[in-house]
C-alpha cells in the first residue's frame, strides 16, 4: 500500500530529471529553466528546497549525485553541450539557521559538441569518476585524481559509439572478477543504425575502453539503460528502456574460449519484455538490491517489474495518475497538505472476507 | 505450480495527468520520487509553469505503525529464538516445541489485533477508526490461517485429535457465542429470550453439548410440556462419544460406538419424539448431521469453514486428514450455494486443506500487503521440514525469499532496521550481500546511529562497509571543518591517505593559530597513531610540545631531532620545527649536545640550500623573504652559540 505527497517544485518549466543522494534525505531536481534545486529532509519527513541555482545555458537533462564518500557533490548535464561539477560548501552559520544550501560549480566539461545527454557517476570504487554521453555520439569518462580538489577533472577516454547517444550506466558491480563496463544506448531512429545498444568493457593490458558487446536484437532507439546491482551473481543484468522494457542477462563466457587479452564475451538471454506502457519506454531504473525495476513510458505510469522465487518477471505495481489536475495548482509555491488520505483505499482482498464482518 | 496472475496494486497519484504527461522518478530508500515530464525532447509541449509537483511514493505504515511495531518486535524475538534452538530440535520434542513456536507466534497476533481492537472502539474519527477496524479484520484473518496450519502442518494431527482440533479452532474464531450467551443468560428469564434458541443452536453446531445441554435443562424447568423431549435430547448430548484426550479407545472402537449412537438418534427423529417441537427437531437433525439442517443455519454458522467443521463433527467424526479436502470444498460449495464466489481468504483455507504449503503461502503473498506473515509462517514451516527448495538462478530459496523481503522493508524504517540485521543473518545465500547494500544507506543523522551502524557491521567483519561509513563521516567532517571528528574517523576507517589529509589540516590550523585542537584527541591516539606518517608526525610534534610544557627539556630536544632526521617530518614544516628548536637553543644550560646541534645545522642547510622539493605545496613559503633571512640568521647564531657551549660542556670534567 502506497501513499503519494506532493511538494511544490517551483521550477519554471519542465523537469526532466529528479535524483535522490544515496542515504534518500537529499534530492535534486533539473529543469529546461536551465537551473537545478537541492532539497533537504527534515528530521520530520518534509522537503524543502535549500538550493536553487541556474546551473547552465541550456535545458539541463539530467542531475546525479556522487557517492558521499566524496563529499556532496552533484553533476548536471545539459543542452548546452556541457556537463558541470557542482560541489557544496558548508555556509555561514546563519545560512544553516535560514537552512540554505551553497553550491559551487568546480568545473565544466566542455568537451562535447553536441547536447550531452547523461552523465553519470562511476562506481566509488574507481575513485572520484564520471561518464557523459552526447549526441555527438562519444562517451567521455573523467577522473577527479584528488577527491578533495574538484576543480582538476582529466578526460581519461573518448569512446565513440558512431550513433547519437542517449544514455549511459555503469556497472556497480565491485567484484574484482568483472572490470569496469558501460552501457551506452542510443537513441538514433534510422532503422539502418544497429547498435542502438553497446557495451564497453575496460582492458587492464590496454587501458582504454573497448566494445564487448552490441545487443543486436535492440533495433529501436533506447532511452534508458541501467545495469543492475549485483548480489554476488556471476552474471550481468541489464534493462534497455525502448519501444517496451527488456531485461537482459549477460552471462561472462570463460575466457579460454575467447582470444586472452580482448574484451570479455557474454552470452545474452533477455529474461524479460513487457509492452504494458503501450508505446515507448523513457525510464528504468533498479532499487537498491536489484530485485525491483521500475519504469516509466508514454503511458503515463511508472510500473514495477520484480522476479518471484521462480524468477518469473511480472508486474507487481503501478504508479499513475487519476487525471484530476490539483485545485489551485496555477499558484507557484502552493504546498498541498499530505494527500495520504485522501488516496482511495487500495484494495486489501482480505477485507471483509468471510471471515470478518464486512465493514462499510 | 502455475502462476496465479495476482493483480499488480495500483497507486493513484492526485493531480497528474497521465493522458498528457509522463513520470521521470528515482528511487530511494523506503521512498519513490515521481514527477511529471515530457519525454519527447523534439515535440513542443505545453509548459504549464509553476503548477509542476514532486511526488513523493512510500508504503503507508504510519497509521499502524505503533502497535505493529510491537509485533515485529515480538515476532523478531520468536524468530531468532527458533534459529537458534534449531539445533537443539530432536526427536519426539521436536514437533512438540514447535508447535509451541507456533503459539507464540499466534499468541502476539492476538495481542496486536486486541490493542487495535481497543484503539478502534477509542478512534475519534470514522474514518481512522474503519482503517483500524479492517487492520483488526487482516490480523483476524492472519491468526486464522495460522492456526489452521499449524494444526495440519506443525501438530500434523492424525484421524481423530483432528477434529478436536478444528472444533477448537472454529470455537476460537468465531466469536459471537460469548456475547450471545452473555445475553440471554443474563436476562431474566432466559429461556424465554428471544435469541434462546439461536443460542442452543449455535452451541450444538460448535459441539459444546454440556452447555447445550444445560439451556435445554433450562427449557425444561421453564417448560414441563418439553421436559421429557429436553431430557431425552439432553442424554443424546450427554452420550455423544467423543475422543477425549488421554482416551486408550482406539479409532474403530470410537467409530464403532458412534455409529450406535448415530443409529439411536435416528430412531428418535424416525419415532418423532421430538416432532412437536420445531427447534428439538432441528437439534437432532443436526446432531445427526443433515445437511439441510445445517444448512439451514447459515446465518449462525457465518462461514463455510464452520460448516465444514460441524458436518464433520456430525457425520465423519474420525476423518483422516488426506480427506479433508473432499469435505472442504463439498462444505464451500454448498455453503455459498452458487450465490457468491470464493474470496482469497477462502482459497488459502482451501489450500491448506489440500494440504498444499506452497499454495498457501503463494497465494497469502497475492493477498497480503506485507511480508510479515508469509515470512514468518514460511520460516516455521521450513523449520518442520516441509519446504522442497525452489531455486532461484543464484541459489535461493523461497523461505529466503520471502524473510529478504521482509527484512529489506524493515531496513526503510528508521529503527526496525535493527530487527532486519537478524533476519538478514539467518539467511544463508543472500543475506549477507542484501545486509551489506542496504546498511550502507542507513542515513547517519546522529553520532548514536552511526555507531549503532558500524557496530552491526564490525560485528560481522563487514570491513568494506565500515570503512565507507567511517569515510562519509570524515568527510562530513572535514567539509564542516570538525577536525578532530574528521581525524577519529578517518583512524577508524583505517584510511592512511585520509588521516594524512586531516593531519595536515591540523598542522596547517597550528600554524596559522599557534595552538593545536582536539588536544584530547591527539594526546590519546595510541597505537592509531601508526596509520600514517603525517599522522605520527602529529601525534609526536604535540608531544613535543607536552614535554616541554613539562619542562623536561632534553627529551624534547631529541624528539623535536629525530621528527626531522627520520623523515616524519614533512620538509614544509622543518622551518616550525627548528623555530621551535630555538627556545631550547637559548636556554641558560645546554640541552642539544654537540652531535645533535651539528645535525640541526645540517638539516638548516639542507632547508636553505635552495632546491625547491617537489610535491610538498609551501604556502608558508611565499612569506616576506625578510621575514625569512631573519629567522634563518638567528637560528644559524643560536645553533652556533648552542655548538660552543655543548663542545666546552663535554669537553669539561664533571663538576668544573
Amino acid at each position: 500500500m502506497f501513499v503519494a505527497r506532493s511538494i511544490a517544485a517551483d521550477h519554471k518549466d519542465l523537469i526532466h530529471d529528479v535524483s535522490f543522494d544515496f542515504h534518500g534525505r537529499r534530492m535534486a531536481t533539473c529543469s529546461s529553466d536551465q537551473s537545478v534545486k537541492v532539497w533537504d529532509k527534515s528530521e520530520s519527513g518534509d522537503w524543502h528546497c535549500t538550493a536553487s541555482w541556474k546551473t547552465h545555458s541550456g535545458s539541463v537533462w539530467r542531475v546525479t549525485w556522487a557517492h558521499p564518500e566524496f563529499g556532496q557533490v552533484l553533476a548536471s548535464c545539459s543542452f548546452d553541450r556541457t556537463a558541470a561539477v557542482w560541489e557544496e560548501i558548508v555556509g555561514e552559520s546563519n545560512d544553516k539557521l535560514r537552512g540554505q544550501s551553497h553550491w559551487v560549480k568546480r568545473t565544466t566539461l566542455v568537451d562535447s559538441r553536441t547536447s550531452v545527454t547523461d552523465v553519470k557517476f562511476a562506481p566509488k570504487h574507481m575513485g572520484l569518476m564520471l561518464a557523459t554521453c552526447s549526441a555527438d555520439g562519444i562517451v567521455r569518462v573523467y577522473e577527479a585524481p584528488d577527491v578533495m580538489n574538484l576543480s582538476q577533472w582529466s578526460l581519461q577516454h573518448e569512446i565513440s559509439c558512431k550513433l547519437s547517444c542517449s544514455c549511459i550506466s555503469w556497472n556497480p558491480s565491485s567484484s574484482r572478477a568483472h572490470p569496469p563496463m558501460i552501457a551506452v544506448g542510443s537513441d538514433d531512429s534510422s532503422p539502418n543504425a544497429m547498435a542502438k545498444a553497446q557495451i564497453f568493457e575496460y582492458n587492464e593490458n590496454t587501458r582504454k575502453y573497448a566494445k564487448a558487446e552490441t545487443l543486436m536484437t535492440v533495433t529501436d532507439p533506447v532511452h534508458d539503460i541501467a545495469f543492475a546491482p549485483n548480489l554476488g551473481r556471476s552474471f550481468h543484468i541489464l534493462a534497455i528502456a525502448t519501444k517496451d522494457v527488456r531485461i537482459f542477462t549477460l552471462k561472462p563466457v570463460r575466457k579460454e574460449l575467447t582470444s586472452s587479452g580482448g574484451p570479455t564475451k557474454f552470452e545474452i538471454h533477455i529474461v524479460a519484455q513487457f509492452d504494458n506502457h503501450n508505446s515507448q519506454v523513457w525510464r528504468v531504473s533498479w532499487n537498491i538490491t536489484g530485485t525491483v525495476l521500475a519504469s516509466s513510458g508514454d503511458d503515463g505510469c511508472v510500473r514495477l517489474w520484480k522476479a518471484n522465487y521462480m524468477d518469473n518477471w511480472k508486474c507487481t505495481g503501478i504508479l499513475k495518475g487519476n487525471g484530476s489536475p490539483v485545485s489551485g495548482s496555477s499558484q507557484q509555491g502552493s504546498s498541498n497538505p499530505p494527500l495520504g488520505s485522501n488516496v482511495p483505499n487500495l484494495q486489501n482482498s482480505l477485507n471483509g472476507s468471510s471471515a470478518g464482518r464486512k465493514h462499510s | 505450480m502455475e502462476e496465479l496472475d495476482g493483480e499488480p496494486t495500483v497507486t493513484l497519484i492526485p493531480g497528474m495527468n497521465s493522458q498528457k504527461k509522463q513520470m521521470c522518478f528515482d528511487w530511494g530508500p523506503g521512498e519513490m520520487l515521481v514527477c511529471e515530464t515530457s519525454f519527447n525532447k523534439k515535440e513542443k509541449s505545453e509548459v504549464v509553469p509553476g503548477c509542476l509537483l514532486i511526488y513523493i511514493v512510500r508504503k503507508d505504515v504510519d497509521v499502524y505503525s505503533q502497535i505493529l511495531r510491537k509485533l515485529f518486535n515480538e515476532s523478531h524475538g520468536i524468530f531468532v529464538g527458533l534459529q537458534r534452538i534449531e539445533e537443539e530440535l530432536t526427536g519426539k520434542s521436536r514437533k512438540a516445541q514447535l508447535v509451541r513456536v507456533s503459539k507464540n507466534y499466534r499468541s502476539v497476533i492476538r495481542a496486536c489485533m486486541e490493542e487495535m481492537h481497543q484503539v478502534a472502539i477509542a478512534a475519534k474519527d470514522p474514518a481512522s477508526g474503519r482503517q483500524f477496524s479492517s487492520q483488526v479484520s487482516i490480523l483476524s484473518a492472519m491468526e486464522l490461517i495460522w492456526n489452521l496450519c499449524e494444526i495440519l502442518f506443525i501438530e500434523v494431527a492424525p484421524a481423530g485429535p483432528l477434529l478436536l482440533h478444528l472444533l477448537d479452532w472454529v470455537r476460537l474464531h468465531v466469536c459471537e457465542v460469548d456475547s450471545l450467551s452473555a445475553d440471554v443468560l443474563g436476562s431474566e428469564n432466559p429461556s424465554k429470550h428471544e435469541s434462546f434458541w439461536n443460542l442452543v443452536t449455535v452451541l450444538v453446531l460448535q459441539g459444546r453439548l454440556d452447555e447445550a445441554r444445560q439451556m435445554l435443562s433450562r427449557e425444561a424447568d421453564a417448560s414441563p410440556t418439553s421436559a421429557g423431549m429436553c431430557r431425552i435430547l439432553g442424554d443424546l448430548m450427554r452420550t455423544m462419544p467423543v475422543l477425549s484426550p488421554g482416551n486408550t479407545q482406539t479409532l474403530t472402537e470410537l467409530e464403532l460406538k458412534w455409529q450406535h449412537w448415530h443409529e439411536e438418534c435416528e430412531r428418535h427423529l424416525q419415532d418423532g419424539t421430538f416432532a412437536s417441537s420445531p427447534h428439538l427437531e432441528s437439534l437432532c437433525k443436526i446432531m445427526l448431521g443433515d445437511e439441510a439442517a445445517l444448512l439451514e443455519q447459515k446465518k449462525l454458522l457465518s462461514n463455510w469453514y464452520h460448516f465444514l467443521v460441524t458436518r464433520l463433527l456430525y457425520s465423519h467424526p474420525t476423518v483422516k486428514p488426506m480427506d479433508l479436502y473432499f469435505y472442504a470444498q463439498s462444505s464451500l460449495d454448498l455453503f455459498l450455494g452458487g450465490e457468491s464466489s470464493p474470496e482469497p481468504l477462502d482459497n488459502i483455507l482451501m489450500a491448506a486443506f489440500e494440504f498444499d504449503i506452497h499454495q498457501v503461502i503463494k497465494e497469502c503473498s497475492i493477498a497480503l500487503s506485507n511480508w510479515w506473515f508469509v515470512a514468518h509462517l514460511t520460516d516455521l514451516l521450513d523449520h518442520c521440514k516441509l519446504l522442497q527448495s525452489h531455486n532461484l538462478y543464484f541459489g535461493s530459496n523461497m523461505r529466503e525469499f520471502l524473510l529478504l523481503e521482509y527484512a529489506s522493508g524493515l531496513f526503510a524504517h528508521h529503527s526496525l532496521w535493527q530487527l532486519g540485521v537478524d533476519y538478514f543473518d539467518y539467511c544463508p545465500e543472500l543475506g549477507r550481500v542484501s545486509l551489506e547494500l542496504h546498511i550502507e544507506r542507513i542515513p547517519l543523522s546522529t553520532e548514536q546511529k552511526a555507531l549503532k551502524v558500524l557496530r552491526v557491521c564490525e560485528q560481522r567483519q563487514m570491513t568494506e562497509q565500515v570503512r565507507s561509513i567511517c569515510k562519509i563521516l570524515a568527510m562530513k567532517a572535514v567539509r564542516n571543518n570538525r577536525l578532530g571528528s574528521a581525524l577519529s574517523w578517518s583512524i577508524r576507517a583505517k584510511d592512511a591517505a585520509f588521516a594524512t589529509l586531516v593531519s595536515d589540516r591540523f598542522l596547517r590550523d597550528y600554524c596559522e593559530r599557534g595552538c593545536f585542537s582536539d588536544l584530547d584527541l591527539i594526546d590519546n591516539l595510541g597505537p592509531a597513531m601508526m596509520l600514517s606518517d603525517r599522522l605520527t608526525f602529529l601525534g609526536k610534534y604535540r608531544e613535543f610540545h607536552r614535554l616541554y610544557g613539562e619542562k623536561r627539556f632534553v627529551d624534547a630536544a631529541s624528539l623535536l631531532l629525530s621528527l626531522m632526521t627520520s623523515q616524519i617530518a614533512p620538509r614544509s614544516f622543518w622551518m616550525t620545527l627548528l623555530t621551535d628548536a630555538l627556545p631550547l637553543l637559548e636556554q641558560k644550560q645546554v640541552i642539544f649536545s654537540a652531535e645533535q646541534t651539528y645535525e640541526l645545522m645540517r638539516c638548516l642547510e639542507d632547508l636553505t640550500s635552495g632546491k625547491p622539493v617537489c610535491g610538498e605545496p609551501d604556502p608558508q613559503r611565499l612569506q616576506d623573504d625578510d621575514v625569512e633571512t631573519t629567522k634563518v640568521e638567528m637560528l644559524r647564531l643560536a645553533l652556533a652559540r648552542n655548538l660552543a657551549r655543548s663542545i666546552i660542556k663535554e669537553g669539561s670534567l664533571e663538576g668544573s
